[in-house]
């Protein structure tokens, strides 16, 4: 039996008087790839938002690995291995492709103030070594040559890439995927399919994903989670899913 | 980018550049264009870039408003002058050993930079908070209450908190107007915050001004970056403090400290170019020369600044530099490369 990686214990949080994710239970195992799906205003946002501190949960508990991380700041998060991309791209546009994967580097560097002024030997070797790492991420992602771009000029798809690239680089345990696939042509889509495929080959990393195309979501999860309004109304293998009344009705109405 | 190859060149590069500044300056010096007005003026101007290019550091790159750097220089200039008035009287006394007055003026320096990061700290912690207009109005309130603290404080010149009375100026403070020893600490002010910026401290913030959430979000810990920059910041406005209590004047007083001058140093951080410390260095100066020059239109500076701001951000609203930061190595390099016949194919691509 795998470890867990990140498990959630009757989660939820309301916002004044509505409930805006309940009893949210999930368990997800080392290395497997989880897909979250619902109508819009589902709630599959906000499931990110409470698992990445940016929102605190009013209920419940959730762990990554054995940890509680109820209460802890997202920077906290992070660093204990929780990393996420954003439904509406959020890169430093105006940072250029390399800057952007080196600033989630930044929590594990040493250097202090007083080696940077100094430009110390430490300092040199430290700033050298991350960009290698971060050279190296990138042509993973085949980015490598367009390092130097700002990467608000990179194409869609691309932007997308390296946002994926920026999370990997915190050295997280478990990724999770706000919608990748929004706003993507079929080609594009398939190249993420790749990307994500490629990634969990390479880095050993459980994914959580939110997507609406399902031709993705069935391709590439191993179980998938429904949630309405809030609450998880389905979970099961892929197959299961897309003949289950509860979930037909919730996407098309009764 | 920054690599070992070009490392070393360019430190060279800057140095001798530094150097040929303080030539013409010694020049300058040496065929009497230097009177004391002119001297005034050249203090005028580094404590001027001090303070720019430090506001710019939370304005700029940040890019959080900030409206009460004055207060901070209030703080650094009065602890200062405090301190070397203290050790003045300490060494007249017999108490403390005699030591050079530079030594005197670089202890009071210190000790006006640590007391203004302190006030950066304290007020940094609960500001930064907030953002955006809310962050300028908090400012500019903290700026205000330091000055109007220190107005009343009786060993600063006031009467004391309960009298009520507006105060005196702090008088009888030493004098260190030499221009190279100036031109030193303006120098090494700018350079550290330059290898500030172009650090990892740098970065995190230039990505807290791009997108705070995002930031959290890869690893950062956005309050303890905003905070350090705002004490950094701070730190340097202590400096500007000193420069200015010692110019030579022998007087500090509260009304030099006020909103408006917060709000002149805003104006030179806005027109040279958010994140841009060139743009800062000239604006700093051009602003503080320019105004001496047209003496006879003072009443109408603040007019012309406004008519200046406003033009500025019809026509170009990123300021006169942008994020644009001139080096000295790469101009040259330029210039080489032209020369030769066959292009250079080593072409560095940079981080400036």
């Amino acid at each position: 039996m795998p470890e867990s990686i990140l498990r959630a214990n009757q989660l939820g949080i309301s916002f004044g008087g509505l409930k805006a994710v309940r009893n949210f239970e999930i368990d997800i195992k080392e290395g497997e790839l989880v897909g979250l799906i619902g109508p819009n205003g589902a709630g599959k946002t906000t499931v990110f938002n409470l698992f990445t501190g940016v929102y605190k949960p009013t209920e419940g508990k959730f762990y990554l690995g054995k940890q509680l991380m109820n209460g802890k700041k997202t920077h906290e998060i992070v660093a204990a291995g929780i990393a996420r991309t954003f439904q509406n791209i959020r890169l430093f546009k105006h940072m250029t492709v390399m800057e952007n994967v080196l600033i989630a580097f930044t929590k594990d560097m040493k250097y202090n103030l007083t080696s940077a002024v100094f430009r110390t030997a430490a300092f040199a070797r430290e700033e050298e070594e991350i960009r290698e790492k971060a050279l190296d991420l990138l042509s993973v992602f085949h980015l490598e040559d367009k390092a130097d771009w700002n990467a608000g000029n990179l194409p869609y798809g691309q932007q997308r890439k390296l946002e994926i690239a920026r999370a990997l680089a915190t050295s997280a345990k478990m990724l999770l995927l706000d919608e990748p696939a929004a706003g993507m042509n079929p080609t594009e889509t398939a190249e993420l399919l790749d990307c994500i495929n490629t990634i969990r080959r390479k880095f050993n990393i459980s994914i959580l994903l939110i997507e609406h195309d399902m031709s993705l979501v069935m391709n590439v999860c191993e179980r998938i989670i429904v949630i309405d309004y809030g609450e998880i109304i389905a979970q099961g293998l892929p197959e299961e899913i897309s003949h289950n009344p509860k979930v037909i009705a919730a996407y098309l109405g009764e | 980018m920054l690599t070992k190859k070009n490392r070393a060149p360019r430190l060279w590069v800057t140095l001798i550049g530094i150097c040929g500044l303080a030539l013409l300056i010694y020049a300058a010096d040496t065929f009497g264009l230097m009177d004391n007005y002119i001297r005034g003026i050249f203090i005028q101007c580094c404590f001027a870039i001090i303070m720019v290019t430090s506001l710019n550091l939370v304005m700029g790159y940040l890019g959080q408003i900030a409206l009460g750097h004055a207060g901070f220089m209030a703080v650094g200039a009065y602890t200062s002058a405090l301190v070397t008035k203290a050790i003045g009287l300490g060494i007249k006394a017999g108490t403390i050993a005699a030591i050079p007055p530079l030594a005197q003026f670089f202890i009071g320096m210190l000790c006006g930079a640590l007391a203004a990061a302190l006030f950066g700290l304290i007020v940094g912690i609960p500001a930064l908070r907030l953002r955006g207009d809310y962050l300028a109005i908090i400012t500019l309130g903290f700026g205000e209450i330091i000055r109007v603290i220190i107005q009343n404080l009786p060993f600063a010149g006031g009467k004391g908190l309960s009298s009520g009375q507006a105060g005196q100026a702090l008088i009888g403070i030493m004098k260190m107007n030499d221009i190279y020893v100036i031109f030193l600490v303006t120098v090494v002010c700018v350079g550290v915050m330059l290898a500030f910026v172009r650090s990892k401290f740098g970065r995190a913030i230039i990505a807290i001004r791009e997108d705070d959430i995002a930031s959290s979000c890869a690893g950062l810990n956005t309050t303890y970056y905003k905070v350090l920059t705002f004490t950094v910041s701070a730190f340097f406005a202590g400096i500007a403090g000193a420069i200015y209590a010692h110019r030579g004047l022998g007087t500090l007083q509260h009304t030099d400290f006020t909103f408006m001058k917060s709000t002149e140093y805003v104006i030179m951080v806005v027109l040279g170019g958010m994140g841009s410390m060139t743009g800062s260095v000239l604006t700093a100066i051009l602003l503080s020369v320019i105004p001496e020059a047209l003496r006879a239109f003072s009443q109408y500076r603040m007019l012309i600044y406004s008519v200046i701001l406003v033009l500025m951000m019809i026509f170009r609203p990123i300021g006169l530099f942008g994020n644009y930061e001139f080096s000295l190595y790469q101009t040259l390099m330029k210039r080489i490369r032209k020369k030769k016949v066959q292009p250079d194919q080593t072409a560095t691509k940079g981080d400036t």
